[in-house]
């Protein structure tokens, strides 16, 4: 177990104008699950793999339990590492699999078959002990990548998208599994998703990343909550939060005609609201919206549409509970509910109130 | 924008639905199939049986007679050729002029091929360069490099006597009097001619080799020793039989170099493996019967090895 730090770790890739990983300070503690999250090409893998080792870091540094890890060579920063594709050794059994880095660093058999025996009966593994990873579904080759990781007892488990070869049932199964061990491991935890419900349900603290730079590092329930720019906002949330530019008049923001009092910078011209599916109350006032759809998910149902008489406005989603099922064609009225509008500059994206 | 049509659960049904429309366009008459692919293949099999299965069996036929190539007329003899090869001194020569010669060509050209393919997998400075340096002389021919390397390894004023005088002081055998030293010299002059094939063929694997696998193994703290042979070896083991079926066969084959360096010599048959006894015995000693007939226990040896070969890498690679 360890602490990791972050430096300004920097990463450029040659031909490309702007860094991979841009400048990236982070704080990560002693048995915390980090998960790093943003859309494709973010540069959060490469992150990890800075990490790792596997990538050279160009500037600044990363520490792992405060030693500068500059210099030090993968194998000796006592770092596991989980890869997208498991990367299992085709040629060797799952214990095999497991046993390998145990036996690199001149364990005995006997020993490294019994660290294996006790990982394989966490993972519930041992009977596909004696089988090769061609033998092996994608979900149990995932739990050996997994055992391979927690066998060596390492400071830092690196972990690259470990669940996206799996189909959404077991994803969800898994996803819970990996939570619970790594709690019950203590073992400090970067974790690299693109899939925010991955995000927000496994990690003690998120961290999003935009073009290579750190947008937000928090805990779920804050970076929903609030949001530090326009960013994070749209990335974190399913359906994503309605993002709509509003003018500013008398304090208030204008949002397609239904008025926000506004908490600060009232003097702005102009600013973007950012109102979550569910921060939507249906009644006589507000906004009518006319519905182009509605996805019926049980409990509840969101519904798209666009203000009424303003066809290329901006396209709304609101929650709706069961009790409540428009139509397409219908128009429902809408207003925000004020305490639960991001208030964002228009200009920067940066949040206001 | 219109209203999409609403759409109801549909009522229970005992069976499918009558069909509405034209029914859909289904693939041709199945025999057609078989005449594309015997359209195909028909060719190529004809070619086979024509220039290789008709002459394999015709020499299978001719090993049993006594024909001399200038003579109209062969006449059976039963197994006799058989019998006078295994009782012949010299084959016992030829087999492990045969043996020695592809041994050491397949091992040493595919160990050397693997390392240099290793070295200029790396980004160095230049790899191009020496990339095509060493495939290059896989594409000049045997002969020509046969002549070259005559030069090289010339006990008077070659480059290997000039190279052991200047740096080392020693004086070399004499590659074209001793028997042991000629085979040395052929088959270091085959090994050059052929590196570059291993070479590429392995590169090639390399380049296409799982990079997750190596990185896994550097986090795993994976010697270079272990990481080579437990990690990288493993994954290039169908390159690995590739190679060692198709460069067995060649080396056991050659010709061409021995033929232009040393004759099969010195004294008789210090370098004469069993494809040079068969055109010795054909062409300089006229008696093709016995010629066909070491043919055809090369043809069987190559086939054994080859069965056996296939099988132990089916083995591997199942386990």
């Amino acid at each position: 177990m360890a602490s990791v730090y972050f430096d300004g770790a920097t990463r450029r890739h040659k031909g490309n104008a702007r860094p991979s990983v841009d400048s990236v300070t982070l704080d990560i503690e002693d048995g915390e699950f980090l998960v790093l999250v943003g859309p494709s090409g973010c540069g959060k893998s490469t992150t990890l793999r800075m990490l790792a080792g596997l990538e050279p870091v160009d500037d600044g540094t990363i520490y792992i339990d405060g030693h500068d890890q500059r210099g030090v060579r993968p194998r000796d920063r006592d770092v596991a590492m989980v890869f997208q594709s498991y990367a299992l050794y085709p040629n060797m059994s799952a214990e095999e699999n497991m046993a390998f880095a145990l036996r690199n660093a001149g364990m005995g058999k006997a020993e490294a078959h019994q660290r294996v025996l006790e990982a394989a009966k966490i993972l519930e593994l041992e009977p596909l002990l004696g089988r090769k990873p061609g033998q092996l579904s994608g979900g149990q080759r995932q739990r050996v990548a997994m055992g391979r990781a927690i066998v060596r007892q390492p400071k830092v488990f690196c972990m690259d998208e470990p669940l996206s070869n799996l189909d959404a049932k077991l994803r969800v199964s898994t996803r819970a599994q990996i939570a619970a061990l790594q709690r019950r491991l203590g073992v400090t935890t970067v974790y690299v998703t693109h899939d925010q419900v991955e995000a927000m349900t496994m990690g003690h603290r998120v961290a999003v990343l935009n073009a290579g730079v750190l947008q937000q590092v928090d805990t779920p329930e804050a970076l929903y909550d609030r949001p530090v720019n326009t960013f994070v906002a749209g990335f974190i949330g399913s359906p994503a939060i309605n993002l709509v530019e509003a003018p500013v008049r008398d304090g208030q923001a204008d949002l397609l005609g239904a008025p926000v009092p506004l908490q600060q910078r009232a003097d702005a011209e102009r600013v973007i609201l950012g109102v979550r599916p569910e921060s939507w109350t249906v009644g006589a006032q507000g906004v009518p919206v006319r519905v182009e759809l509605v996805e019926s998910l049980g409990a509840e149902a969101f519904v798209y549409g666009r203000p009424e008489g303003d066809p290329d406005g901006p396209r709304l989603t609101v929650r709706l509970e069961k009790k409540l099922r428009p139509e397409v064609g219908d128009v429902l009225t809408i207003a925000p509910v004020p305490a639960e509008v991001h208030v964002f500059d228009a200009e920067s994206g940066q949040r206001l109130a | 924008m219109t209203a999409p049509p609403e759409i109801s659960a549909p009522a229970p049904r005992s069976g499918p639905p009558a069909p509405v429309g034209k029914p859909p366009r289904r693939s041709g008459r199945p025999y057609g199939e078989w005449l594309l692919a015997a359209g195909l293949l028909l060719p190529n099999l004809l070619l086979l049986v024509l220039f290789t299965y008709r002459p394999l069996v015709d020499n299978i036929r001719l090993s049993f007679t006594d024909w001399n190539i200038s003579a109209p007329v062969a006449r059976y003899i039963g197994v006799q050729n058989y019998v006078a090869w295994f009782h012949d001194g010299n084959s016992h020569q030829v087999l492990l002029n045969t043996l020695i010669f592809t041994v050491a060509t397949v091992g040493i050209s595919m160990a050397l091929g693997l390392a240099l393919a290793m070295l200029l997998d790396q980004r160095l400075r230049g790899r191009n360069l020496v990339r095509s340096a060493i495939f290059a002389p896989f594409v000049i021919s045997g002969a020509a490099v046969g002549l070259a390397f005559q030069f090289v390894f010339d006990p008077n004023f070659g480059m290997i006597r000039d190279l052991a005088d200047r740096f080392l002081g020693v004086s070399v055998p004499d590659f074209y009097q001793q028997p042991g030293w000629a085979l040395v010299m052929v088959t270091t002059t085959y090994i050059w001619k052929n590196l570059g094939y291993t070479f590429v063929i392995y590169l090639a694997a390399l380049q296409g080799r799982r990079a997750d696998l190596d990185e896994a193994a550097e986090i795993d703290g994976a010697s270079a020793w272990r990481r080579f042979s437990k990690v990288l070896l493993p994954q290039l083991r169908p390159t690995t039989f590739f190679l060692s079926i198709t460069v067995l066969l060649n080396s056991v084959q050659v010709f061409d170099i021995i033929n232009v360096m040393t004759r099969g010599g010195p004294q008789g048959y210090g370098t004469t493996t069993l494809v040079y006894q068969v055109y010795r015995e054909t062409f300089v000693n006229n008696k093709a019967g016995y010629g066909a007939t070491i043919a055809t226990i090369m043809f069987l040896i190559l086939l054994v090895i080859t069965v056996v070969q296939v099988r132990v890498m089916d083995r591997g690679m199942n386990s």
